[in-house]
């Protein structure tokens, strides 16, 4: 991309560039696991607590079984994050693929 | 501060074993995320910017997440109940418009030109004083407004929970210093997206049993009219061709005022939102970052104004001037009248999550703009990149701490959070200006950059005093955000103008891939509506469809 520009090369930008290639970013892990897990284990307390509601819970809210379709819905939420994650696992790609994605925009 | 400055039991919620089960799994869950996000981190870049490897979905929810902080919520559920819809100018005049503009056409200079933070543009388009007046503005900033954050999130846990205030902005500031230090901008940024969720599911059940409550929407817009509010707080335009409506604010103060410098200003310049585009992984990620931020953002208000439109139904009396039943305990009030254990303990967590998820926003945009474009620019300059890392955590530790001082600070005053929020939305007012003159006008050269955006942010700054002062009048403390922010934006722009016929322009070869017209690649008109490969990620046409919807969303609440 620099040599694309022509501008002078900045000393920060460029050294920038360089810590790109020694970047451990890859071994990030995914984030779609961690919201997965969370809402499954939320999902399933407040379901739980949903199944076993008291009339005074009930009364609070309005009638509505709040925490048993709030819990489902959790449930399903982190459900379909963790398939996401096992139907599309991520290759995070190295840095160098990251460079030529980067400047791929510009070619066209 | 007024807020939550409840004593007594009055928001007091009755949290049982659970809920505190829910809320501790949270805790452990974000420290989690950043002890595992350590070792994904190996060079500066990767701490401060994610390595540049983020995906746009992550990105993008993180993006909006950022803004979500509770202040946010609790603000804009406290302005539903004080003005009815009007509030929602904040989110499709006041956000979607900035948000677009920023995916489409300023986001390949930012991405394109490589730079790791907007005071770096700065530098690069204009001169090292003006990079240096804007990295210790927004660095000073930043600690201040994560130090409110602090307290904001103490004030809460007091009302609501009955912690004491040392405690919670102990324990606050510790888990978000934790996950900063050890994982960088990477555990901000999962934990923003983590924490998008976590809100929405511990909001939606107020707004779902508010409204089997009042009857459903009918029934609410229904009890409005008849309230004190009356038929006015159901429009949205209507009664804006005066300032006779409930914002007291006519089209063209929301239009311009809000809707163009305001809003502008706030999300295409300020760097603790910047940086989550920054940090994806190619051109076209950063470019849909804002964009993708943008589409929940039109519908956030479900969990926000409309709740602030129950509260002012259900809850008599709201609308205090003092104790329990200010606007700003719209949504605590709700939480303790219509949920029962369990999602309650979801929705204090989704609060708490805010407001620690807001203040890591600011933290990691201090801890990047003090490493980058203060030490490394100005004080060490050739360190190996260990050495920046290390400072990168240091400057971690020491912003939260004084952000810990500022808190303490912010408890000693009444009402802080309008002050500083007016003021820095101000000192972001002239900054687009500069901005804007310096990505289109290659002319303007490196000295009109810095008296622009000073002169401009003392203009603002003037006038903001003197309103304190008293000396000049406005309506609200709305008003005067509205024509302070106009000032400055006109102050720059003049300045900007006036300076560049008296100086030199900078060389066209220094300017390439910073200014429109001047560019390789990135930058150029055909760039700029360049498409991805395939329709559904081309940053034009998505952000063509969230300013469409948008409109169309204004149509019912005319």
């Amino acid at each position: 991309m620099a040599e694309e520009l022509h501008r002078p090369d900045d000393e920060f930008v460029e050294q920038g560039e360089d810590l790109e290639k020694r970047s451990a970013a890859a071994r990030l892990f995914d984030v779609r696991r961690v919201i997965g897990g969370l809402f499954v284990v939320y999902g399933v307390i407040v379901t739980l607590l949903g199944l076993f509601d008291s009339g005074t819970d009930l009364e609070k809210a309005q009638g509505v079984r709040i925490n048993l379709w709030m819990g489902l819905s959790m449930l399903v939420l982190g459900g379909l994050f963790l398939l996401w994650q096992w139907w599309r696992p991520t290759r995070v790609p190295s840095a160098e693929e990251l460079r030529s994605a980067g400047d791929r925009p510009a070619e066209h | 501060m007024y807020l939550f400055a409840a004593e007594g039991p009055g928001v007091r919620l009755d949290l049982d074993v659970f809920d505190y089960l829910i809320l501790a799994i949270y805790f452990a869950t974000v420290l989690g995320v950043g002890f595992a996000a350590r070792r994904a981190i190996s060079t500066s870049a990767d701490f401060f910017l994610s390595g540049r490897s983020m995906p746009a979905w992550v990105t993008g929810l993180a993006f909006v997440s950022a803004n979500l902080g509770a202040l946010e919520i609790i603000g804009m559920a406290a302005n539903g109940a004080q003005y009815g819809l009007m509030t929602l100018h904040y989110y499709w005049i006041g956000a979607v418009p900035a948000m677009v503009f920023l995916g489409i056409v300023m986001m390949p200079f930012y991405y394109g030109s490589k730079v790791r933070s907007v005071p770096e543009f700065l530098r690069l388009r204009f001169n090292r004083p003006t990079h240096l007046l804007n990295a210790t503005i927004f660095a000073i900033a930043q600690v201040l407004i994560a130090g409110v954050n602090l307290y904001a999130l103490a004030l809460i846990l007091d009302a609501l929970l009955g912690w004491p205030l040392w405690a919670s902005i102990v324990v606050g500031a510790a888990i978000v210093l934790t996950y900063i230090t050890i994982g960088g901008l990477s555990s901000a940024i999962y934990n923003e997206v983590l924490q998008f969720f976590v809100i929405i599911a511990g909001l939606l059940p107020i707004t779902i049993v508010g409204l089997v409550k009042v009857g459903g929407i009918d029934g609410l817009f229904d009890a409005v009219r008849d309230s004190r509010l009356g038929d006015a707080a159901l429009h949205t335009w209507q009664g804006t061709a005066g300032s006779d409506n409930p914002l007291g604010a006519n089209w063209i103060g929301i239009v311009f005022g809000l809707g163009f410098v305001l809003s502008f200003g706030y999300w295409t310049t300020n760097f603790a939102e910047v940086q989550r585009a920054l940090s994806a992984k190619d051109m076209s990620a950063a470019r849909r970052t804002p964009i993708i931020g943008a589409f929940p953002k039109l519908i956030i208000p479900i969990i926000t104004v409309i709740p602030g439109l129950i509260a002012i139904v259900t809850v008599k009396g709201l609308g205090a001037k003092t104790g329990d039943l200010t606007y700003n305990n719209s949504i605590p009030l709700l939480m303790r009248d219509l949920l029962p254990n369990g999602v309650l303990g979801v929705a204090v967590t989704g609060l708490v999550a805010s407001f620690m998820a807001g203040m890591a926003a600011n933290v990691s945009g201090f801890n990047t703009v003090f490493t980058y474009d203060l030490w490394q620019s100005y004080v060490r300059k050739d360190r190996p990149d260990d050495y920046y890392l290390r400072v990168g955590r240091i400057a971690t530790i020491a912003g939260i701490v004084i952000s810990i001082g500022t808190a303490f600070i912010a408890a000693g005053y009444d009402n802080i959070m309008n002050y500083i929020q007016a003021l820095f939305s101000l000192i972001n007012a002239p900054l687009f200006a500069t901005f804007i003159v310096g990505m289109f006008w290659k002319r303007m050269s490196a000295w009109a950059g810095f008296w622009s955006l000073l002169l401009g942010t003392l203009s603002s700054l003037t006038l903001y005093l003197l309103y304190l002062a008293d000396v000049a009048k406005f309506n609200s403390d709305l008003e005067e955000s509205f024509w302070g922010a106009g000032l400055a934006f006109g102050t720059a722009v003049v300045v900007a103008v006036v300076v560049t016929l008296f100086t030199r322009p900078k060389p066209e070869s220094d300017l390439r891939g910073l200014v429109y017209g001047l560019a390789g690649g990135a930058t150029s008109g055909e760039a700029v509506l360049a498409a991805d490969r395939v329709w559904w990620r081309n940053p034009a046409l998505l952000g063509a469809i969230a300013v469409v919807l948008a409109f169309l969303l204004y149509i019912p609440v005319w």
